[in-house]
């Protein structure tokens, strides 16, 4: 783990010795996020957002592990336990409205960070694992996030419910026995609410173990940077601690500022007012979507409105799924050489068609099943499916990349021999 | 470059008179403001685990008194927990007020543990001050114990007709909740 040139942990004072041969707890934490852990002395502020997003798993955790004191997950009580965690619970709305938003950010940063790597190229060799790591914290955030949407019991919860678990029935076959099997019923209902409840409160610690692996690749061959050229030597790194805590520090503030704005002055604007009425299997809402988050993917389910061979119904699941599933063969359908989208003048230009693509399926996600939308999704889900499928496998051959500093060192300071001496050699 | 820990100084690092410099201000400031943060948001968190608004909202209710003749007494619940509403007696309250407070474990008048002009009501919680059982002594016929009062089943504690330890393990008199006659008949309690 890390480069030879690391700050060894060397404990002076004689209980941290102690320690350190029983449980060497604090020599992990030196070497994984302290002076013993050496990172590119070029990461620019995208690089924030890993730990951004470890600080939002943690604020809906211990939110959660509070709301979970005041919630009744019984298909009769759970909405006016909600109304109850609102209005009695001391702080009860913070706890609430906090976690609701939590989420939300929790995706921002996500996403932001996908695409971080997507433009840099992080999921090239040899960090490939942590790519792969990463989808399925995506995967098991979505999971989390959809199942925890269903607990208030509102109509949007409900009908959530109705139509996720509806697109197993389109496995054809099996898919109504798999529908009924997930919910224990025919509709949503009480089992589903507690099953539900029991698998949100698990999830979040499934996704913190997959972190721990993820962090684990992350680290044997360190970081990437903007450049995406190899660390060559000391000149290149600097220690994470004081330098990317601090960073990072910084980057948390932002993110909290803006975190406390929507809690606290626009609470329920990310939200849907519907959910605000109890579930009621009986009256649809007129305008049903998935919270914003959901919107490309909900964008490409609604794209496919015609039977060709199978069922749309299949065609859209089956989409949907695999404009995930995609990105795990992302390393191998991407076999240029060069990282970073930075020397890449092709790729950088098809890299901003696609979060434009991502931004328009969102905007359709969002919008009723009805004309233009419709239309307009079903570009952008054929341009989606492209970009991976054709698109970037032609231009990892045929793209001619700028030419890339020799080093990272060089790239910060120029070629001034003068300059590039070791930063951090105190 | 450097920053930390070197003797090059970058320019606005310059040590002060002091030897304070401008960077140790900004590195004290920031993790203040990150550690009183930090403690502020405690507050909510250990907060949301008081009692909430319904459940203070049903702490005080009214009993109706005019049905209870001298010598019974009643069972009723007050903030989840059983309540004794006993009507004594004028010889009870007598036997109580002869008792010497040197004898009492926990030294309480009669008349300190109800209220003015209604020494005939004792209201007291029906939570034994030992281990919580609730006493018996309340219904026609349960044993109330070698004193006239309560008798704790659980470990034997005996309370006299002002509902004061007289013998067995518990170490205080059974608590008299705080309340307020409205009327002749009702009181409110809590």
């Amino acid at each position: 783990m890390s480069f030879p040139w690391a700050e060894q942990y060397k404990p002076t004072n004689p209980f941290m010795r102690w320690m350190d041969d029983r449980l060497p707890l604090p020599r992990l934490v030196y070497n994984a996020v302290g002076k013993g852990y050496p990172v590119p002395r070029n990461l620019n502020y995208f690089w924030n957002f890993g730990v951004l997003a470890g600080l939002f798993l943690v604020i809906q955790i211990v939110t959660g592990i509070v709301l979970a004191m005041h919630y009744a997950a019984n298909s009769s009580i759970a909405f006016a336990s909600v109304e109850h965690i609102m209005r009695d619970v001391n702080s009860g709305w913070l706890m609430r409205y906090v976690h609701a938003n939590g989420a939300s950010f929790f995706f921002i940063v996500v996403y932001i960070h996908i695409f971080r790597g997507l433009y840099y190229g992080s999921y090239k060799p040899p960090r490939e694992m942590v790519w792969l790591l990463g989808l399925v914290i995506f995967l098991l955030m979505m999971a989390t996030a959809f199942m925890g949407y269903v607990l208030p019991w509102g109509q949007m919860s409900y009908w959530g419910a109705q139509v996720i678990t509806g697109l197993f029935e389109a496995i054809p076959l099996v898919g109504t026995t798999i529908k009924e099997w997930l919910l224990g019923g025919f509709a949503p209902d009480n089992a589903a609410l507690n099953r539900f409840f029991s698998l949100h409160y698990l999830l979040p610690f499934v996704i913190a173990g997959v972190i721990i692996l993820h962090i684990w690749a992350l680290h044997l061959p360190g970081s990437s940077n903007p450049t995406g050229v190899d660390v060559k030597g000391p000149q290149d790194t600097v220690p994470f601690h004081p330098y990317y805590t601090a960073k990072d520090g910084f980057g948390v503030g932002v993110i909290l500022i803006l975190f406390a704005i929507m809690v606290f002055f626009l609470p329920n604007y990310l939200g849907h007012a519907d959910n605000y009425i109890e579930a009621n299997p009986l009256s649809t809402p007129a305008h049903i979507v998935p919270e914003w988050y959901f919107w490309p993917f909900y964008a490409i389910l609604r794209a496919f409105t015609v039977d060709f061979i199978l069922p749309a119904k299949l065609w859209g699941v089956v989409a949907m799924f695999g404009s995930i599933l995609l990105l795990f063969f992302l390393p191998w359908l991407d076999k240029s050489p060069v990282r970073s989208g930075k020397y890449r003048p092709q790729f950088k230009i098809w890299f901003w068609v696609l979060v434009v693509d991502v931004l328009i399926l969102g905007w359709c996600g969002g919008a009723p099943a009805e004309e233009p939308y419709v239309m307009i999704s079903q570009l952008a889900s054929m341009y989606y499916f492209a970009h991976f499928l054709i698109i970037l496998p032609i231009i990892s051959r045929t793209e001619r990349p700028r030419p890339m500093p020799n080093s990272i060192t060089e790239a910060v300071l120029g070629t001034d021999e003068s300059a590039a001496q070791p930063a951090a050699a105190s | 470059m450097a920053t930390v820990d070197t003797n090059d100084q970058a320019p606005g690092t310059e040590p002060e008179e002091d030897g304070v410099r401008r960077r140790d201000f900004l590195n004290i400031a920031a993790v203040s403001v990150a550690g009183v943060g930090g403690a502020v948001v405690l507050l909510p968190l250990i907060n949301q685990m008081s009692p909430s608004a319904d459940v203070l909202a049903l702490s005080s209710i009214d009993v109706d008194l005019s049905a209870i003749e001298a010598g019974q007494a009643i069972k009723t619940t007050w903030r989840k927990q059983p309540l004794f509403v006993r009507h004594l007696t004028a010889d009870e309250i007598a036997e109580a007020d002869a008792v010497s407070l040197s004898e009492l474990r926990d030294p309480q008048t009669l008349a300190e543990r109800t209220a003015e002009g209604h020494k005939e009501w004792l209201i007291t919680l029906a939570v034994c001050t030992h281990l919580g059982c609730i006493p018996l002594g309340a219904a026609q016929g349960e044993n109330r114990g070698e004193y006239g009062g309560y008798f704790c089943p659980c470990h034997g504690s005996h309370y006299d007709t002002a509902a004061r330890i007289r013998k067995g393990p518990a170490p205080t008199n059974l608590v008299v909740p705080e309340y307020e006659f409205t009327s002749d008949t009702t009181v409110t309690i809590g």
